[in-house]
């Protein structure tokens, strides 16, 4: 299923978009899985399964302790594959991969591509390629139908919201505020202004907005403005906290949110 | 090979580029457009020159070291010494030049990351002097080793933040750093400290360390009359080798040698050989070789040396080590310590562990080359914030 196609769905039927990030191999493959499967069941609409790395420069605390722990216990990359393959045939909703690049250079950008393809995969969020280092990506993400993430910040200029908008596919990723992934009071004021400016280059194109937002309240806001809210660190906290079932928990209360 | 030396960023051939957030962008974009502005503004230009004069102590000058090079075999051995610039190494070349970009730009704050602790040193030496806040990121391991360095810059007036995550070594200093200073972009100017990063760092650091390769070559011609045959340096992330390299880098008579840390030796895995034993991939925002698994994850490097401790390596070197400028070979812990005992004791200068990696290559590089052949080295920075290391190794404190 096409990221693009849920979010149209969900805003004709005037219903907001829960964008749900877990790392993948926390704290094993199987049990990360598992919690994927749980949060679509729960109400997330886009999964967004993260690709443990060695230097997850744009993750807080939370998320680099997790994806740490992932590579200590042994993550593999091809494992993303079988990870992706099992959790879209048990759900019916798009799974992305967010991933630093790296990892994807050294595979192969082609052959990442189609093994991404072949398992179901929707498509690749991307923190560290910028469009202006993409075009390997975006050869390949062509080739095979897949939806690609670009993000676009705070600081980008107007011209780099336009091209990041154009290329992207799926949705933008508005960076809601200056800085790394973790849990915020206040989101608001920055991410108003960039997904307006997303509006303005590309009216067409779909923007989500991420990092920070871990309250049902702030995800029902930004939905006011913007076509989904991406939720990362808050449930990884939750899972540290108390397993599968606070992930449920954590999950159902945002989606409640979201739903009244 | 003409011209090598106008090559600049953001590309050294396959290598280099921006792989970083697109939060950074606009911050690299500022620092890209007010350092061409800056290179073009004679005031800027004679500002620079003017803090090397009053305060740095440059030209440093160049020392032959006869008993040194007897060792060696029959050649001529120069240092360009870098050890005797304000704050004890090369870093202060680009630290200066960084800080008085910052002010330009307004900022307030300035960020770096140290392994050896010169760069967070020089760093916070320009802070203090320009009156800017400094937090300098430090691994936690290399915080333990180089504790006295961790008092000067406290000492300086920075604040030094124990970087407790991954390797807890320079690289995770400077993933640290990045984090900082995607947070704070508008207040705050990363001071990135070796020719490695997103571009524009490669190449504006190389230019502000080029006036050690600039002065050494004039020098060496004026004093006396001739260029060296071959040109030596350590490598970690590349800063005083390219500082060194660039100005010799269209004279083909001259050879380039870097010596990498090869730790518990190149037949071990536990080295700092970037250039010898990675593979091109994408660390800290530029493609450049790399030490990395088959899934693109970064290995921890290994080496008695602080400085040298580094899995990557500046998109330069990888750029001349491809093209065949540059040769790139491993010196282990137990041959730079022998170096920096050597230096000592026949020269009266201690160098720094980082440094003698260089002077280990040396004394190989007297059996191979012609005899007669003169080198020159780039002495990068005195050892004296490696005394403890040093008295632990050769057992000079008793106790141990």
């Amino acid at each position: 299923m096409k990221t693009q196609d849920t979010i149209a769905a969900n805003r004709a039927a005037g219903t907001d978009t829960l964008i749900g990030y877990f790392p993948l191999g926390y704290p094993s493959l199987a049990e990360s899985i598992e919690a994927a499967v749980a949060m679509v069941e729960e109400g997330v609409d886009v999964l967004e399964l993260g690709v443990p790395y060695s230097d997850p420069v744009m993750d807080g605390l939370v998320i680099q302790e997790a994806t740490g722990e992932a590579l200590a216990a042994g993550f593999k990359l091809r494992q993303t594959f079988d990870a992706v393959r099992e959790v879209s045939s048990r759900v019916d909703a798009p799974v992305l991969v967010m991933t630093y690049w790296n990892p994807v250079a050294q595979y192969g950008v082609e052959k990442f591509a189609s093994d991404l393809q072949a398992a179901g995969g929707a498509g690749l969020i991307t923190p560290d390629l910028i469009p202006d280092e993409a075009a390997e990506w975006l050869a390949a993400s062509d080739a095979h139908d897949l939806d690609r993430v670009f993000l676009v910040a705070p600081t980008s200029s107007g011209e780099r919201v336009k091209t990041a908008s154009d290329l992207s596919r799926g949705f933008v990723y508005a960076v809601s505020t200056m800085g790394i992934t973790g849990e915020r009071q206040e989101v608001d004021t920055l991410a108003r202004g960039v997904v307006s400016s997303v509006r303005q280059q590309a009216p067409e194109q779909f923007t989500a907005v991420g990092i920070g937002i871990s309250t049902s309240e702030q995800a029902k806001a930004v939905n006011s403005y913007a076509d989904g809210a991406i939720v990362g660190s808050a449930f990884v906290r939750a899972y540290q906290d108390g397993g599968l079932p606070a992930l449920r928990s954590k999950v159902r209360d945002i989606v409640s949110g979201l739903r009244k | 090979m003409a011209n090598l030396r106008d090559q600049v960023g953001p590309y050294f051939g396959e290598f280099g580029g921006r792989f970083v957030p697109e939060s950074l962008i606009a911050a690299l974009d500022q620092l890209d457009a007010t350092y061409q502005a800056a290179k073009a503004d004679p005031t800027f230009v004679a500002e620079l020159a003017e803090l090397h004069r009053t305060y740095t102590g440059r030209p440093s000058i160049i020392t032959e070291v006869k008993r040194f090079a007897a060792l060696a075999g029959d050649i001529r051995v120069f240092l360009k010494r870098e050890d005797l610039n304000h704050t004890g190494s090369h870093k202060i070349n680009n630290v200066l030049g960084q800080a008085l970009l910052a002010k330009r730009m307004g900022k307030t704050r300035i960020i770096a990351e140290t392994g050896a602790g010169q760069h967070g040193v020089a760093s916070a030496t320009a802070a203090a002097l320009f009156g800017l806040d400094c937090v300098v990121y430090m691994g936690e391991v290399d915080t333990q080793r180089q504790a006295l360095n961790v008092a000067r810059m406290q000492l300086l007036g920075a604040e030094v933040v124990p970087v407790k995550t991954g390797s807890r070594t320079l690289k995770d200093a400077i993933n640290e750093a990045l984090r900082d200073w995607v947070t704070n972009v508008e207040t705050t100017h990363y001071l990135l400290g070796t020719v490695a990063g997103p571009h524009p760092f490669p190449t504006m650091v190389r230019d502000f360390h080029s006036v050690i390769g600039n002065e050494a070559r004039a020098q060496m011609l004026s004093e006396y009359g001739f260029l060296p045959d071959a040109v030596a340096a350590c490598v970690g992330g590349g800063s005083n080798a390219i500082g060194i390299f660039h100005a010799f880098l269209d004279d083909e008579s001259v050879r380039l040698f870097g010596f990498e840390a090869a730790g518990d030796g190149m037949d071990t895995d536990r080295h700092a050989a970037t250039l010898n034993y990675g593979k091109p991939g994408v660390l800290h925002g530029a493609r450049s070789y790399m030490l990395q698994d088959e899934d693109g994850q970064t290995l921890e490097s290994h080496s008695i040396s602080a400085g040298l401790d580094y899995p990557g390596v500046g998109p330069e070197h990888s750029w001349l080590k491809d093209l065949g400028r540059s040769e790139y070979r491993g010196i282990s812990d137990a041959e730079a310590m022998e170096a920096l005992r050597l230096l000592s004791r026949t020269e009266g200068i201690i160098p720094a562990i980082e440094t003698a990696h260089a002077l280990a290559g040396v004394l190989k590089l007297g059996k191979e080359l012609p005899a007669g052949s003169s080198v020159l080295v780039n002495l990068s920075g005195r050892g004296d914030k490696d005394m403890e290391t040093a008295a632990r190794y050769f057992g000079l404190l008793g106790t141990d």
